[in-house]
């Protein structure tokens, strides 16, 4: 029975709209192995699992479940009946219920009188077996736990007994907060795990944890599988190589070396920039990058004298969380940065507020007859281009940019690319934080963030893909 | 823009048909004398109105429970200390005002330094208020001085003084939101706290400025009232705390926040007049007109939130 596969991917697609975050992936994972699925960010990882676990249906192609009595079968239901189970990165735990009342989330055949002494149980055999000495009383409600306790919790709820065994459990980032003592229990348990008959696929930025426990690695890029070896026929540089575009360096522009100028701004961090400089952010996705930036922005822009003539403008990449007023005209949208030095007593210079939207709406582009429509009206592209427009339209000499590419076309990506190189040649310093390593290589300068802290300073010929993955994933047992 | 889709016409609307209902009931007469009183009362209730509208449009959680409490001290102070004295009008009103500042002050600051969300912050300092106005005005009635007990009640051109006072307010208070540039922050602040903030805007400022204002211009109304009622009573402010947001959300602001309008203020303020005095003279009992109000302002705001949600 080893050699059934309990999950098999064919040819499985998955897009958003234009967007193909997974481009024809097969993929099959029997019971007793262990699959490190490695990529970088975008690279569909958690799409795939979110197929697997049935949590998303794909677009085209099958993902085919063998349940518990040798039939097969698909859909969500499937996965849960087969046993698929998966532990989250993000933690999704309910803070303010106990740990075992959190059992009852994912485990349905937990009712009836005397549940929550079930779940109990349950859940101390989980803990007991995979991290003995644990010391986490079941009882205890999880917002009272440490980061490492929750993060303990969810993985042994993932593996803990239920309606339907685990047969295959889905860990994705699983040790980011755990120490490595913790971990290693946690590799040994999933070790034990695969040896009698169940399966892993195992995610992490940690290739020395993946070379320790996967049986085999599958590289992801750009929504396909590139690679798919045994773990022993792999090595960690090979590794990055693969995860990697293959040699796409596209001639660089050569940077003005008189554009640079005195440095503007550090930070407690290490962040450091000089005037006129295209500073990037870089490394995995929720390595600490945006927190620096919003940090460094609310820090700087705070003092007195800031309203009217601020230091520092912020372009935001989650339109909706962090940008759009969602109430307001494209024109209204467009001036708010600058709106404070455009007043008399107080009130608004409404015919200064026309001109400076025309001036932008021609400089940025932006598809509208008029900049009285709603800012809703407009295509995402064309809303980021307005709140490219907001800051940029301030007097601010230093512009933060917080991934503002996001859900962006090419065409505009093209034309902001050439007005962020434009603007830096007039002096302006940017702080830009972007989740595509392409757009980082734009930079004069890049920092590569890593467990919230900057793990690498690239310059010049240095800012490569190559380097910044190298940044970005620990490599364990190596020296650096 | 046509009118019927201005957000606040259904305030004026349902306003202009308790007016005529009533009129029926008495064949057309005494129609002057009651627009004249609609004005007067509608005007203590569109002050405050204006004062809720402002926090209101801070966005979800924001709202001024404080109000009846400033509004009872601030009447209840000034009155004690004009001690019915024609002189010390002016600075009488000062107290007043002081009075409402300090407690937005004091609302301000519990929700700024202690984190308390404003609905508890401003409904625990109302206690306060209430107790300092009790522990002060002792059970005494003290009289306004003559004069300003004539100018609260009389009128200019055949309009009422105090609707005046509050038509002034009400254009200042369009301005501010319409043309200057806190009334954009304010509402940018109401649609996306966060986003504002990462714009440049001084939120705490907005913040600080908006429970301030509205304190202080419940503190004007208790001033008005007490001189309009010959005397500042303690409960002078109950009925107050229903009004200023009733009048919000009839003159069609967006209780969401962000998107707020002064002419519906006015539209609900004679309404909630109207109404009352409609059912009155058609003889319902006290109970029964709480009830048909309640349904009333009930069906208003699921009309208007319905229209926003097509739009």
């Amino acid at each position: 029975m080893a050699t059934e596969p309990l999950v098999v991917l064919s040819n499985a697609r998955m897009h958003f709209g234009s967007v193909r975050a997974l481009d024809g992936v097969d993929l099959s994972i029997s019971s007793g192995e262990c699959v490190g699925l490695i990529g970088h960010n975008g690279a569909g990882k958690s799409t795939a699992v979110n197929l697997i676990n049935g949590g998303l249906t794909a677009t085209d192609g099958d993902v085919t479940y063998t349940l518990p009595d040798g039939s097969t079968a698909t859909g969500a239901a499937a996965a849960r009946a087969a046993g698929v189970r998966s532990v989250f990165q993000e933690l999704s735990l309910c803070p303010n219920l106990t740990v075992e009342e959190n059992m009852r989330v994912p485990q349905r055949d937990l009712t009836g009188a005397g549940w929550r002494k079930r779940a109990r149980v349950r859940i101390a055999a989980a803990l007991d077996a995979v991290f003995p000495g644990h010391g986490i009383d079941a009882g205890a409600e999880v917002g009272d736990l440490s980061l490492a306790e929750r993060q303990m919790v969810e993985i042994a709820i993932g593996f803990s007994d239920g309606p339907v065994p685990a047969r295959l459990v889905i860990l994705d980032e699983p040790t980011s907060s755990l120490d490595a003592g913790i971990a290693g229990q946690l590799t040994d348990y999933v070790r034990g795990f695969c040896a009698g008959g169940g399966a892993v696929i195992f995610i992490s930025h940690m290739l020395g944890e993946v070379f320790d426990v996967a049986t085999r690695i599958d590289v992801l890029k750009d929504g396909k599988i590139t690679d798919s070896r045994a773990v022993g026929d792999f090595t960690q540089q090979g590794l990055i190589d693969a995860m990697g575009h293959v040699a796409s360096e596209a001639a660089k522009q050569a940077a003005d070396p008189n554009r640079i100028g005195d440095e503007v701004l550090t930070t407690d961090e290490g962040l450091s920039a000089r005037r006129g400089e295209l500073v990037g952010l870089s490394g995995l996705a929720g390595h600490g990058q945006a927190a620096a930036l919003a940090r460094f922005y609310l820090a700087r822009s705070a003092g007195r004298g800031q309203v009217r003539n601020p230091d520092v403008c912020f372009v935001a990449g989650d339109r909706v969380r962090d940008g759009v007023m969602p109430l307001w005209s494209i024109l209204r949208n467009v001036s708010l940065t600058a709106l404070a030095s455009m007043t008399r007593f107080g009130l608004v210079d409404r015919e200064a507020e026309r001109a400076l939207g025309a001036d932008w709406k021609k400089r940025m582009g932006i598809r509208t007859d008029d900049m009285g429509n709603p800012i809703l009206s407009l295509s995402g592209g064309n809303q980021q281009k307005a709140l490219f427009a907001r800051a940029l339209a301030s007097s601010a000499d230093i512009v933060v940019m917080d991934d503002p590419m996001r859900g962006v076309d090419v065409g505009t990506k093209q034309d902001a690319y050439a007005m962020i190189r434009a603007e830096a040649e007039h002096g302006r310093t940017f702080l830009w934080y972007s989740t595509e390593t392409e757009e980082v290589c734009q930079c004069d300068r890049v920092f590569v963030f890593r467990n919230g802290a900057i793990s690498a300073e690239l310059t010049g010929d240095d800012i490569n893909e190559q380097n910044i993955l190298a940044a970005s994933f620990e490599m364990q047992g190596q020296t650096s | 823009m046509t009118i019927w889709k201005a957000p606040w016409f259904w305030s004026w609307a349902a306003g202009a048909l308790a007016f005529a209902a009533t009129l029926l009931l008495t064949d057309g007469r005494n129609g002057g004398d009651l627009l004249s009183a609609a004005l007067t009362f509608a005007s203590f209730s569109a002050i405050v109105g204006i004062g809720q509208m402002f926090v209101i449009t801070l966005g979800p959680g924001n709202v001024d429970l404080s109000i009846p409490a400033s509004m009872t001290l601030a009447g209840t102070l000034s009155l004690k200390f004009m001690g019915g004295d024609a002189a010390l009008i002016v600075p009488g009103l000062m107290v007043a005002l002081g009075v409402g500042f300090g407690a937005g002050v004091f609302n301000y600051l519990l929700i700024r330094l202690l984190r308390i969300p404003p609905i508890i912050a401003t409904l625990s300092a109302s206690f306060i208020f209430q107790s300092i106005a009790i522990w002060s005005n002792r059970g005494l009635r003290i009289k306004p001085p003559q004069s300003l007990s004539d100018f609260t009640t009389g009128a200019t051109l055949g309009v009422p003084n105090l609707a005046l006072v509050a038509l002034v307010l009400a254009v200042i208070a369009w301005v501010i939101l319409d043309r200057s540039i806190f009334g954009r922050w304010l509402s940018a602040f109401g649609q996306n706290e966060r986003a504002a903030r990462l714009s440049g805007v001084p939120i705490e400022g907005v913040r600080a400025l908006t429970y301030i204002g509205c304190a202080t211009l419940a503190g004007l109304t208790g001033f008005l009232l007490a001189s309009f009622s010959g005397g500042a009573a303690l409960n002078m402010g109950t009925e107050y705390l229903l009004v200023s947001i009733a009048v919000v959300v009839i003159g069609g602001s967006s209780i969401a926040g962000g998107n707020s309008n002064v002419p519906g203020i006015w539209g609900g303020a004679l309404f909630m007049f109207l109404i009352v005095s409609m059912l009155n003279s058609y003889g319902l009992g006290a109970g029964v007109r709480l009830i048909v109000t309640g349904g009333i302002i009930i069906g208003i705001v699921a009309a208007a939130s319905k229209k926003g949600a097509r739009a």
